[in-house]
């Protein structure tokens, strides 16, 4: 009888790569749920439609790699990918924008450097950042929360606005992001900074009917989502907690610094830590074992770098949200960071 | 008799020789040893300006005229020059050229020497021109430097118009677009439009955009390279 060596620790849990990315996924449902609530099908439309692209993209690169598909696609990272990015993306933005996101997040950023566990950028972040550069009206215009809708939306209508920019009545996307009174529909973040360049406080900005309009309890909702979905993978230990405890740390300590300087020109650190991508990335993105770091003190570390770019960005930059520019940027530093973290060696001096 | 046989024996392996030495002269420039994709020289203003085919083309030609009159200039005085100031030399040479393209674009294709912008000017440094005139032209014979200049000049200008074009498709949609301010009014109708769209393609028209398909062409030509092996 032939016993199997290994060596400690014996007793563990071992997850394969595709049960991880399974429940990761089903981590991220209750963010997903929250948010189609809100602002209807079109999020989960995007959802199936890039899950597609990315299975047959992968396929097909795959294919040209000459390496084995069904073992491959069946790690399930692909589908990971896909799903991060129909999150990121407007919910009824065209068809066209989901799909060169998702096949340039698989070929470009993840195949085309080796593969799951070779990529440098988090393909996903990469992908968000190449179409808010690339086309950043689709990418700026979210529909108002369903309750706020002048029209109301069938599922028909969604479908058909995806696939042709219009509903089934005829109306753009763009009037649909308009809501009864006439104001544009834009994120929370995206109409505090914009009435901050135009010269308001930040009190008159929390009372004006824009800020107001701009389904600021919706996104505060899809963060909590977010949250008890990354809470989850944390108690079932696939994610530390070493990577969203430091990172929101940081964003509450280097916001709060910022607000107590200038309360009247800098947003609080509790909008900060509610709105955009804050909780999503936190416990989805930052703490991909691909591109994080990979010691604990480098993980304290680069969680903390990202939290400071994305304080840095929101307050001064022009972009909607700061996260997916703070995690590439992020990325780049980790060689870095992990080569200058390393865990001495036990019973060895220095 | 025998002897003028003979000569015309020698004749013709020299010729035959001749032949083969710019043959290999335009199989380095154009293809094995591109400046483009192979020694990846010059990459700052073939991945800025080529944007469109118009500019690319615009640039490519400036390169080629500098080129072929540098390597032919310097390849002239190679005997008179010391060892110690070549260099200086060389950079001086290319810079007077460098100053006449730019003042006959200035002339001539106002437009197009608008948007080029830095770009002529900093043809001074490409690497591709200083690195001819020292490993090729420095050390040859005039005949030969000249066209290896033209050779090497015809394969950049090839990948800055495939790059350009590539570019152009993806971002707008057309091709030779603004070519009338590099050919004058009579070129308008050259401008081929493939596709209207309401919304560019950003990424293809800003530099990152440039280093991807960059890649890609490098990508096609080791494809190539291999199967021609394998055959």
């Amino acid at each position: 009888m032939a016993f199997m060596n290994s060596s400690s620790p014996h007793q563990r849990v071992r997850r394969s790569t595709s049960q991880i990315m399974l429940l990761v996924i089903l981590c991220l449902i209750p963010g997903i749920f929250l948010q189609s609530y809100f602002f209807g099908f079109g999020n989960l439309l995007q959802i199936v439609l890039a899950g597609i692209v990315a299975l047959i993209s992968e396929g097909v690169i795959l294919i040209l790699r000459q390496r084995p598909i069904i073992h491959t696609l069946k790690d399930g990272s692909a589908l990971l990918t896909a799903v991060l990015i129909a999150i990121a993306i407007p919910p009824l933005a065209p068809w066209w924008v989901v799909v060169i996101g998702t096949v340039f997040a698989v070929v470009f950023v993840k195949q085309l450097y080796g593969g799951l566990g070779q990529n440098i950028f988090n393909p996903a972040m990469a992908a968000y950042v190449l179409l808010l550069v690339s086309f950043p009206v689709q990418m700026t215009s979210w529909i108002p929360v369903q309750s706020l809708h002048p029209f109301s939306l069938t599922l028909m209508d969604q479908i058909n606005a995806l696939l042709t920019g219009f509903t089934l009545d005829g109306y753009s996307v763009k009037q649909l992001s308009i809501s009864i009174d006439g104001l544009t529909m834009a994120t929370p973040l995206d109409t505090a900074r914009n009435a901050l360049h135009a010269g308001n406080t930040i009190s008159e900005i929390f009372d004006s009917p824009e800020y107001k309009a701009s389904s600021w309890e919706a996104i505060q909702w899809v963060n909590l989502g977010f949250l008890l979905g990354g809470l989850v993978l944390l108690c079932k230990r696939v994610i530390q907690w070493y990577i969203p405890v430091s990172f929101l740390t940081g964003i509450s300590v280097f916001s709060f610094i910022a607000f107590a300087y200038n309360p009247d020109l800098n947003i609080s650190p509790l909008f900060h830590l509610f709105s955009g991508a804050t909780m999503l990335g936190a416990f989805f993105i930052l703490t991909d074992p691909v591109t994080a770091s990979t010691t604990v003190k480098g993980r304290i570390f680069y969680a903390l770098l990202i939290a400071l770019i994305v304080v840095i960005i929101r307050n001064l930059g022009g972009y909607p949200d700061a996260v997916a520019f703070a995690v590439l940027l992020g990325n780049m530093c980790v060689p870095f960071i992990d080569y200058y973290t390393q865990p001495k060696v036990y019973g060895r001096a220095n | 008799m025998s002897d003028s046989i003979q000569q015309t024996a020698t004749q013709d392996e020299s010729k035959s020789e001749q032949a083969a030495v710019y043959k290999e002269l335009a199989w380095q420039g154009l293809w094995k040893n591109n400046p483009g994709i192979v020694q990846l020289l010059g990459l700052c203003p073939l991945l800025a300006v080529t944007n469109t085919v118009t500019n690319a083309l615009g640039l490519a030609i400036a390169t080629l005229f500098v080129l072929v009159a540098s390597n032919s200039l310097v390849s002239l005085i190679r005997a008179y020059v010391p060892q110690a100031i070549r260099i200086p030399v060389f950079v001086m040479i290319i810079a007077s050229l460098v100053t006449c393209v730019q003042l006959l674009m200035n002339a001539f294709t106002y437009e197009l020497y608008l948007s080029l912008g830095i770009f002529i000017p900093l043809i001074v440094t490409n690497c591709i021109i200083i690195g001819r005139a020292e490993a090729f032209a420095s050390k040859n014979s005039v005949k030969h430097a000249a066209f290896d200049g033209l050779m090497m000049g015809l394969g950049f200008s090839a990948v800055l118009i495939l790059l350009g074009a590539s570019r152009e498709i993806l971002a707008q949609g057309t091709l030779f677009d603004g070519i009338e301010t590099l050919l004058g009014d009579w070129a308008q109708d050259l401008t081929i439009i493939l596709y209207h769209t309401d919304t560019t393609f950003l990424l293809a028209a800003l530099p990152p955009g440039a280093f991807i398909i960059m890649g890609l062409i490098i990508a096609l030509k080791n494809l190539i390279d291999q199967r021609v092996v394998k055959q």
